[in-house]
Parts: structure tokens; C-alpha cells; sequence
């Protein structure tokens, strides 16, 4: 208990200091660990007492990559999936296998360790891309790409470790070792039961459970669920967070995604960061002492190595010229895979004692620096943009700023510049900027959901603010903050849909526009008009549709949170609207002509 | 064929509904010198094209406004039209002379009859009174302005509608041919004001 009250403790501090410093939490989660470990305070002596549990974190975190990833979606980065992460690994993996050779490595022991080490965190990799908002540009596309390409090639890499012990000649023959075909056989049938599991068991249960309504029995099974999967794949001696992977991607199509999601991202937030306590405080203070000159030319040349590499994939996969830097520096580091092939290989006998802590060592001191390495490539590229021109330095002062430069921010923002009104644009794809810039856009970097960021665009003195995003997270995020850092500023907003559109007006914003709305009314015009209805007449019907949808719109604010007074008020508008048509036609034809030869009182002349 | 052009600006927002005006333009429907512009259908948002509206206007030589009366005046997209397209500049004002010399030919159906338009009819006024503001705007751009076929009670005296058609037909033909533009007098029965077309001198501000 008083082991866990210093896990939580040493968390509790490190980490916010780490984020208020920059570092980032993956960096606090780790100074945690070597503050608390044998080599520092010797709070915690057993490193070994946490491993187990926090390596789980590992594999709820790939359960949720699975349970995140769109299969659309990697079809489409297929290329740069198996053809950048291929390149990335074997390239790499080459060099720093040669580096370790070189270094008095024998030969087997240096192609696992380099390319053990040639992984990246992805746990570094995804949360920096998160913190920056990274996921949906080029260099975001590619580097999930590329950390996908790893996470499935680490369980060939593990597999080897055996396989080059028995080459070796070292290692403890396992008496009960399997034939290589019956091993494949397992692992096919193993991954085979995952899928089908997944699919025809898994959810019709998670039905039952659900519908018991008790949040915590649901929390449970989907944590029962992930460490079944880990445990049966570990049986079928495959990778845990391989299978948790799978289930993920088998569970994505499913109605429970956001619910497993949401019950499963903080028991991996917290897991993850005990692995990383874990990893601090293995680091071998005495190894590290002894030998401090190798660990340095062994991390500069891990970093150096990976860096490069990704700095010339960088163009081919895409990446615009500015984020180039940061992305070497985002997958620089050696990852979480190296720690587990480390121990594999140590526990085989493969890789010499000697050099497993200082490995270890090197690939943490490695993690530990990407935030100093990306504020480095920070630094850099703002120099370079800096005496280019004048970038991302907002120092336009416009009356007008468009929070989002998609389809929908272009025609607000060149309907205002065709009227003389100059605007400023923040957006935060990279591409978009560009390309914008070079036709003469103001269009500034950065995520317009950060109120700092918006604060120097001039929210302050700003006469209107457009928030034109197309996410809705992020556009009620920034309607929430900005409502209540800047009340006085006006806000125009772009709504997906119904629910945000409603979500919007509860916040008191009143002009929102649903985006798709007039584009379908002006078709449903343009449909009356081809079936004979004079134009006229189809802009009044499209003019009295929208007004009494508002109308039901409106209506609904104050209970659309309750789902069937909701769907009791649409239907009701449905009928209004009928009958005020249908009202209207007969009315106009029973006007039409009549009482033009009275007086108001009706008295006939 | 006639070397004279006739535009015909017709304003009626719910057209399908005036059985008056659809008679009346049934009447002209196949003079192929008459280039029709309904602006309900053309303009259903308002949106006006003003220099489309403006190339029709200046190759036309004769102009015809036909439409309801509304409320004393004409239909709100026929005056936004006449707002806009009557331009400082190209209609009126310093070289504002594009529509000299041209001729407007107003053609309106009143809902009220004769007796309605009378100063102790429910209108207060004969239509006499209404007539000046189109016609007004006509001379000051300098046009003629031609004698104005008006229907009234068009709801109901279908054979008054026939009968005017009928003039309309023969007054853009006989305007085609290039007949000097004659005094037309009114012949309705109690309306009976015979305009003289007057031809005014460019209009000076």
C-alpha cells in the first residue's frame, strides 16, 4: 500500500511540474520514476514489483489504437504504412545494427538490438501529436503510419529472439519447445478467435451487460475483456498488445466503441504512466556512472540515426516543409517494444548482460529527451520561418477572425475579403497554409482551440469571431472558452448538425448556421422548379420551411437533452409546417382577386 | 420581319394564379420581336442582374411594363427592378441617357372595377392618380409614354380581358412596323383618360 501511495504521489507531483516546464507527462512520468527508484531516493527498490501491471498499460493503450483506428482510413495510408514504415524500420534498423557491430556487438545480438531500438514510442508519439494536434495533418498521418508498421512488426522481432538463440547455441533449451509449424498454427487460431470472438461473442455480450445498466459491471468487463485477449494471446505465445490491438480493431464497428473508450482511457492513462515510473526506475544509475561517455555517443547516436532517416522519408511521405523537423524529433526515441525485446533477449541469453541496462538506459535517456529535441526543431524551424517571413507571429490586427480554413471558412472569409474586410485566419493544417498563403491568404498556424492563440490574433478587439471548424469537439471546446474569456465578443458559428446546433444556442451564441442546411433547401428549390413549380413560388415554400424549422429548433432548446420530448416537438413541427402550407395556398387562392372592390368593412360600392 | 425590338418586363409573383395577365400575354405569346424577361422567375431571390436587365433595355425600342396592380403601385421586384436597373449614369443623371428616345408601353390588371376608382369609391382616387408615378419615371428618362392598356375588375370581366389583349396584339405589332406612335385613347368605359404620348425632352435634374 505505501508502494502505491509513492507510485501516486511521486505522479502527482512530476507530472504537472513536467507539463508546466513543456516536457510533457510521458518526460514527468519518467523523472517520477528515477526520482523514486533504487538509484535516487531508494523509495522503491523492487523495480520489478510494478512491471506486471504497468506493462498492461501498454496493452490497453493498443487496445484503444485499434479501438480508434479507422480501417477507411489505413486502407488509404496503406502506402504509407507498409512502404514508410518498412523504409523507416529496415533502414534504421540497418544502420543502428552497424553502429552496434561496430561498437563490439556480435552480429545476432546488433540486428535485434537495432532494430529493437529502431522503434519508437508510440505512447510518446501519439500523446506529442495529441498535445500539438498533429493527428489529422501529413506529418500526423505518417507518423501513425509509421508506429503502426512497428507495433506489427514488433511481434516478429520478439518472435526471433528464440529462434536466434537456438542458431546461438545459447539460452536454456526449452524441453518443451514446439516445432516452428505448430507455433504458426496457435498463433493463426489464436488471432482467428480473437476476430471471430469479437465479433459474435463479444458483442451481443456487451449488450446483456449494458443494458444492466451498471456503469461499473461495464468499466469491468471491458477491463475483463482486455486482459482475457492479453492473456489468451500470451498463452498462444503471442504478443498481448498485438491480440488487444485486434480486439480494438474488431470492436471499432460496434455500437460500444465511445463506451469502452471512455471507461478504458483512464485505467490505460494511469497504467501507461506506471510503466513509465517502471522504466525510470530502471534506469541503472551505477552502468549509467560508470560508463557515462558510451551511454551519451550511444543515445546522441540513437537519436542522430532515427532522426535522419525520418527527416528524408519525411518528403516523400508528405510532410510539409515546416514539420519536417518535428517529426523526426516526434519518433526519434526509442519506444516501449525495445524495453520488452531487451528482457526477451536479456532472459535468452542473446544479448550480453552488460549491455542490456546501458540499452535499457540509452532508449530511456532517449525518450526522456524528444521534448527537448522537439523544442529544439521547434526553435529551428521558427528561425529559419522567421527569416523567411514573418510566420505564425500573428501580427495582423483585423476586425474579423475565421477559426478554421476548411470549405466552410474559405467562402465566409472571401466573401469578406470581396467586400474589402480583412480578415485573420488560424487554422492548423500545415498543407492548407501553405497553399493558402501562396494565393495570398492571411492564414496564421496554429490550433484556434488554444485561447492563447486567439488572444493574439486579437479576440480582445476583435469585432467577430467565426468559428468555422469542422470538428465538434473542438468547435464547442472553443465556444465554451471563448464565451467565457471574451463574453463580449461576438461569435458566428458553423453547425454539423441538430444536436450542435442546439449545443451552440445554449451557450447563447444565436447566430449558428447548420452547414448543410442551405445547400439542401436551395436543391430542394431547384427540385420544386424541375417539377413545374414557378420559382417563385419554390424560394416562398423553401422560405417558410426554414423559418418553421427554426421555429421548432428554437423550440426545442430547452429540453432537447430529453430525447423523446425531442422527437415529440420534431414531429408536431412536421405537422405545423403542413398545415401552414397547406393554409397559405388555400388562403392566397381565396385572396386572389377577392375584396379589392370593398371598402374594410366590406361594404360592396 | 420589323426592325423594332420590344422588351416586355412582366412582373406577376404568382403568375399561374392570374388567369387576366396569362390571357393577356397568350395575346403576344408568338410575336418572335418581343423578348419576354418575367422577373419572379428570372430573380426569384431578388437578386437582380443589372447589366443583363440594362443590354435588354437599350436594345430594345420599345419598353412593356405589364403586371398586377399591388397596393396603388406595382409588384416590390418590378419597383426594386426599376431601383436598380434606372442606374445614375446610364438612365438618368450625367450621361444617364441610355433609355432616350425609347417608348414604355404600361399594361396593368387592377382587381377593383371602374366604379372602385372613383373619389367616393373605396379607392378614393380615379386610376388616373395611380398612372402618374410610372409614368413620371418614363418621362424623366426620356421616353415616350405610350397610352397604358388597363384592365380592370380582371378577375371577373373575361371578356374585357379579351378585348384588351386583343389591342395589346395589335399595338406591338402595329409599334413593330414601325407606325408612328399614335394617340391611342383609352376606350374603357368610365377610366376614359386619353394621355396624350408624350415625347419630353432629356430630363435635367
Amino acid at each position: 500500500m505505501s508502494d502505491l501511495l509513492i507510485y501516486l504521489a511521486a505522479a502527482v507531483i512530476a507530472v504537472p511540474i513536467a507539463k508546466r516546464l513543456g516536457l510533457g507527462s510521458v518526460l514527468g512520468y519518467l523523472i517520477a520514476g528515477f526520482v523514486i527508484g533504487p538509484w535516487n531516493l531508494r523509495l522503491i527498490t523492487d523495480v520489478q514489483s510494478i512491471a506486471q501491471i504497468s506493462e498492461f498499460g501498454v496493452v490497453l493503450m493498443l487496445f484503444l489504437i485499434g479501438l480508434e483506428l479507422d480501417l477507411e482510413e489505413l486502407w488509404k495510408l496503406r502506402g504509407a504504412v507498409f512502404i514508410g514504415g518498412g523504409v523507416q524500420l529496415g533502414a534504421t534498423g540497418v544502420l543502428l545494427s552497424v553502429g552496434l557491430i561496430a561498437l563490439g556487438l556480435a552480429w545476432p545480438a546488433a540486428t535485434i538490438a537495432g532494430f529493437a531500438l529502431a522503434m519508437s514510442s508510440t505512447a510518446i508519439g501519439m500523446q506529442v501529436m495529441e498535445e500539438r494536434n498533429m493527428t489529422s495533418t501529413p506529418a500526423g498521418r505518417s507518423a501513425f503510419a509509421i508506429l503502426l508498421f512497428q507495433d506489427i512488426a514488433a511481434i516478429p522481432l520478439i518472435a526471433l529472439v528464440p529462434l536466434v538463440a537456438q542458431v546461438l547455441g545459447v539460452g536454456s533449451r526449452d524441453a518443451h519447445a514446439q516445432p516452428v509449424w505448430l507455433s504458426a498454427l496457435i498463433a493463426v487460431a489464436a488471432i482467428a478467435s480473437v476476430i471471430v470472438g469479437g465479433r459474435y461473442l463479444v458483442r451481443p455480450i456487451l449488450r446483456i451487460v449494458a443494458k444492466a445498466d451498471v456503469r461499473e459491471v461495464f468499466t469491468a468487463f471491458a477491463l475483463l475483456l482486455v486482459v482475457g485477449i492479453a492473456e489468451l494471446m500470451s498463452l498462444a505465445g503471442l504478443s498481448m498488445a498485438l491480440g488487444a490491438f485486434i480486439a480494438g480493431v474488431v470492436l471499432a464497428s460496434s455500437e460500444y466503441r465511445r463506451a469502452l473508450e471512455t471507461d478504458i482511457a483512464p485505467f490505460k492513462g494511469l497504467l501507461l504512466g506506471l510503466f513509465f515510473i517502471g522504466v525510470g526506475m530502471s534506469i541503472d544509475f551505477g552502468e549509467v556512472l560508470a560508463r557515462p561517455a558510451f551511454l551519451a555517443l550511444l543515445v546522441a547516436g540513437l537519436i542522430a540515426i532515427k532522426f535522419a532517416v525520418l527527416v528524408v522519408i519525411a518528403k516523400p511521405l508528405g510532410v510539409a516543409r515546416r514539420q519536417r523537423l518535428a517529426f523526426g524529433a516526434l519518433l526519434g526515441q526509442g519506444g516501449e517494444f525495445a524495453f520488452v525485446v531487451f528482457s526477451v533477449a536479456s532472459a535468452a541469453r542473446v544479448l550480453d548482460g552488460q549491455w542490456v541496462p546501458l540499452l535499457t538506459a540509452a532508449v530511456a535517456v532517449s525518450m526522456a529527451a524528444t521534448p527537448i529535441v522537439l523544442i529544439a526543431a521547434d526553435k529551428l524551424v521558427a528561425r529559419v520561418a522567421r527569416r523567411e517571413r514573418a510566420a505564425d507571429v500573428i501580427d495582423e490586427r483585423a476586425s474579423v477572425i475565421i477559426a478554421g480554413f476548411g470549405r466552410y471558412g474559405q467562402v465566409v472569409a472571401r466573401t469578406l475579403n470581396a467586400a474589402g474586410y480583412p480578415v485573420i485566419v488560424l487554422d492548423h493544417d500545415p498543407d492548407q497554409i501553405e497553399l493558402l498563403r501562396r494565393f495570398g491568404s492571411k492564414v496564421f498556424y496554429g490550433d484556434a482551440t488554444r485561447l492563447d492563440l486567439l488572444e493574439a490574433a486579437g479576440a480582445r478587439d476583435a469585432a467577430l469571431l467565426v468559428i468555422a471548424i469542422d470538428d465538434v469537439d473542438d468547435s464547442m471546446q472553443l465556444a465554451r472558452a471563448v464565451t467565457e474569456a471574451f463574453p463580449d465578443l461576438r461569435i458566428l458559428a458553423r453547425a454539423r448538425n441538430v444536436r450542435h446546433w442546439l449545443e451552440l444556442h445554449e451557450l447563447g451564441i444565436q447566430q449558428v448556421e447548420r452547414e448543410t442546411f442551405e445547400s439542401a433547401l436551395r436543391t430542394g428549390r431547384s427540385a420544386l422548379e424541375a417539377l413545374g413549380v414557378r420559382p417563385y413560388e419554390a424560394r416562398r415554400i423553401a422560405d417558410r420551411f426554414r423559418r418553421s424549422t427554426l421555429r421548432t429548433l428554437e423550440a426545442m432548446l430547452p429540453e432537447f437533452r430529453d430525447e423523446r420530448r425531442a422527437v415529440a416537438r420534431v414531429r408536431s413541427g412536421r405537422d405545423e409546417l403542413e398545415k401552414m402550407l397547406t393554409d397559405d395556398r388555400s388562403r392566397r387562392d381565396a385572396e386572389h382577386g377577392a375584396g379589392w372592390g370593398q371598402t374594410a368593412d366590406g361594404s360592396s360600392h | 420581319m420589323p426592325d423594332a425590338h420590344i422588351a416586355l418586363i412582366y412582373a406577376h409573383p404568382y403568375a399561374e394564379q392570374s388567369l387576366a395577365n396569362r390571357e393577356l400575354l397568350a395575346s403576344i405569346d408568338d410575336l418572335t420581336f418581343v423578348t419576354r424577361r418575367s422577373l419572379y422567375d428570372l430573380y426569384p431571390d431578388f437578386d437582380i442582374d443589372v447589366e443583363a436587365e440594362q443590354r435588354v433595355l437599350a436594345a430594345a425600342d420599345l419598353i412593356v411594363l405589364q403586371h398586377p396592380v399591388y397596393w396603388y403601385s406595382m409588384p416590390a421586384l418590378l419597383k426594386l427592378w426599376i431601383d436598380d436597373v434606372f442606374a445614375l449614369g446610364w438612365a438618368y443623371g450625367k450621361g444617364g441617357t441610355a433609355l432616350v428616345g425609347k417608348s414604355v408601353q404600361w399594361v396593368v390588371t387592377t382587381g377593383g372595377d371602374v366604379r372602385a376608382y372613383t373619389s367616393d369609391g373605396p379607392h378614393g382616387h380615379p386610376f388616373d392618380v395611380f398612372i402618374a408615378p410610372v409614368r413620371q419615371t418614363s418621362l424623366f428618362c426620356g421616353m415616350h409614354w405610350l397610352d397604358p392598356l388597363i384592365v380592370h375588375d380582371a378577375h371577373n370581366d373575361r371578356e374585357h380581358v379579351a378585348e384588351v389583349g386583343q389591342r395589346y396584339r395589335e399595338r406591338l405589332i402595329g409599334f413593330a412596323k414601325q407606325k408612328p406612335p399614335t394617340e391611342f385613347g383609352n376606350t374603357h368605359k368610365a377610366t376614359g383618360t386619353a394621355l396624350l404620348s408624350t415625347a419630353i425632352a432629356s430630363p435635367s435634374p
